[in-house]
């Protein structure tokens, strides 16, 4: 859990300013580890990425079929010893598909979350640390990103840009931000006028200094929930952008792709192997995703009552 | 109070501006032009450059970019959305025709909603960390988790095809004479698709803000006054309890209005998602704008109305 470990010790009462730890005691990190654990619900979440991420990674180890050849005599098939999951309406195998979607799929939400984790810190730091202008700029800004529902703005873009997977990531990841700015925001604006800050402000401290070492770290744990539930919002984002045909196009496989045929009725009565599975997958992977997410929650903010 | 909501609509207007000029640019950013995109290039070819040229003339293209955006505002002023680049149609016909089913759709999704999360989220809150308690959380976070596309044709798989209970799309049974009952039996599954999806978060909210309310002093006044527990749970705590609600509806409008897109294209539902995915297809810029610009603007409208209701309602708001 790298993004766990990389919370700096102060991080962990972020969002509880009230009671912030002023001791970077080294014994705090391993706490935030230790309540991660004890969260079962996170633990179970943990296991389920932990393999799909393998599957995705290790694709042609585990699928031993092709998941672009298409054979004739497998058109439609049911599942087989040879054909776990059957073949789609092209004669592929679809669980050779599902594998390969997972690399999709999860490199998307990965690549999403990071570009618009990265703007929103960066402009909610400044809307934060600096206010005036700079902030009313920036937040109407935000305002006017959110005032569209994000689904219609995203395939209004991808339309225009033409439907592929790095068009979705950057998509999905240049109209992300606000959220993310704003809870960065109104981080800086509370922690700005506590004591240390104004400390560092006294001795000197560079702006950049001020919040880069002391601001953000304090920050961070409110960020790595939202990014981690972020995650799983952007994976149902492409699923449900690639079901339309609007995200990543066949013959890459996604699991969003590999549901677009299930929109026949026929193919929906009476073949439900091409259908079920890519849906189970994403639910799969979203679910252990929001679960990681809450147990993070949970670890980074011990002071937060539910 | 007036002056809290002159100030809250006054940051809204750049917003508005804000709207109207961010859909105009994105929208212009497309390659190609209307025109090129309306023809085929063999159609184009035949009726040569000069054709080519005349209509972009007359479709006022070959204005400057600030020009036209000025003349499209002012046409918006006027109840002119403009005209599809598909059928000709205008669009404010178009978007007429669609909304109502659309409206239908949400508000029933949002009834849904409600009637689950409500009594789930009172009733979690006040059996706080027990089995129950912790099942609601799975169960929601499981809700949102499950794409609304898939859980759709799960429904549409189950109860219209394996049971033959519902019908599998559409507004109404086509050549039938037009019932309650059928509008109901078509609207009933995707409304409730749509509705599930928001009703875990609507679920959190309640159960933390009971938590909070049945905390506070006044609800111990009514214990130790005798009341019952029903009285002092449904006449003091629920009612006090539901007022963040107001907000928080107005936060899921634009969840809700995105989702409809996705669940009209599943059930065939012939409203502003369908015709939103249509002109995506179809690069049909113009209605793209159109259907941006109004949802944008309705979702302006209700934060706004949802801002001003919250402080009318709950008197402890400061205005400052």
């Amino acid at each position: 859990m790298s993004s766990a470990s990389q919370a700096t010790p102060g991080s962990v009462t972020a969002s509880s300013p009230t009671v912030l730890a002023t001791a970077a005691a080294p014994r705090r990190r391993s706490g935030v580890w230790q309540r991660f654990r004890r969260h079962r619900v996170a633990m179970v979440g943990m296991v389920i990425l932990v393999i799909l991420t393998i599957s995705a990674v290790g694709a042609p180890v585990v699928a031993r079929n092709d998941p672009y050849h298409t054979t004739l005599s497998l058109i439609r098939k049911p599942p087989s010893s040879a054909h776990w999951l059957g073949g789609d309406s092209s004669g592929r195998d679809v669980f050779a598909r599902l594998i390969y979607a997972g690399r999709v799929s999860l490199s998307v939400g990965l690549v999403a979350v990071s570009i618009y984790t990265l703007i929103g810190l960066l402009l909610g730091a400044l809307a934060g640390y600096y206010g005036g202008w700079v902030d009313s700029v920036i937040m109407r800004f935000a305002d006017i990103i959110l005032a569209f529902p994000s689904l219609i703005i995203i395939i209004t873009v991808v339309s225009i840009l033409g439907p592929s997977i790095y068009n979705v990531m950057l998509v999905i990841g240049l109209l992300g931000w606000p959220p993310m700015a704003r809870i960065l925001r109104s981080l800086f604006l509370t922690l700005r006028e506590r004591d240390f800050i104004i400390a560092s402000r006294t001795v000197g401290a560079p702006n950049s200094r001020i919040i880069l070492k002391h601001l953000l770290p304090n920050a961070l744990a409110p960020v790595i929930v939202a990014a981690t539930f972020g995650i799983a919002q952007a994976i149902l984002l492409e699923a449900g952008l690639s079901f339309l045909g609007l995200g990543v196009q066949p013959p890459t496989a996604s699991w969003g792709n590999m549901l677009t045929d299930a929109q026949s009725l026929t193919v929906l009565e009476s073949l439900p192997w091409l259908w079920i599975p890519p849906g189970v997958m994403i639910a799969l992977a979203v679910l252990s995703i929001n679960f990681i997410g809450d147990g993070l929650r949970d670890a980074l903010d011990p002071y937060l009552l539910r | 109070m007036g002056q809290y909501i002159l100030r809250r609509l006054a940051i809204s207007i750049p917003v508005l501006i804000g709207i109207t000029l961010a859909t105009y640019i994105i929208v212009n950013l497309a390659p190609g032009d209307p025109v090129t995109a309306l023809i085929s290039p063999e159609a184009a070819a035949s009726l040569g450059p000069d054709w080519v040229a005349q209509q972009r003339e007359q479709l006022g293209l070959n204005k400057p970019l600030p020009v036209r955006y000025v003349l499209w505002i002012k046409e918006i002023g006027r109840g002119n959305l403009g005209y599809s680049a598909q059928d000709r149609q205008p669009i404010a016909k178009k978007i007429r025709e669609r909304l109502w089913p659309t409206l239908r759709l949400m508000g029933m999704a949002l009834l849904i909603a409600l009637l689950i999360s409500v009594p789930v989220g009172v009733v979690s809150a006040l059996r706080q960390y027990s089995v129950l308690d912790y099942v609601v959380t799975i169960s929601g976070f499981a809700a949102i988790s499950i794409p609304s596309f898939f859980l759709g044709l799960v429904g549409i798989y189950l109860f219209s095809l394996k049971l033959g209970w519902l019908p599998t799309s559409g507004l109404a049974t086509v050549g039938k004479p037009h019932t309650l009952g059928d509008s109901l039996r078509h609207l009933i599954l995707p409304a409730f698709v749509l509705g599930l999806a928001q009703a875990a978060p609507l679920i959190r909210y309640v159960r933390s803000s009971m938590l909070e309310v049945i905390r506070q002093d006044y609800i111990n006044v009514a214990r130790a006054k005798g009341l019952r527990e029903r009285a002092v749970i449904y006449r003091h705590a629920l009612r006090n309890a539901l007022i963040p609600l107001v907000t928080v509806v107005a936060l899921i409008l634009p969840l809700l209005l995105g989702g409809t897109v996705i669940i009209e294209q599943i059930f065939q539902w012939p409203g502003m998602g369908t015709l939103a995915i249509t002109a995506v297809k179809g690069r049909d810029y113009p209605v793209i704008m159109a259907i941006n610009l109004i949802t944008a603007v309705m979702i302006l409208v209700s934060n706004l109305i949802a801002d001003i209701l919250y402080a009318v309602i709950d008197p402890r708001i400061k205005y400052a």
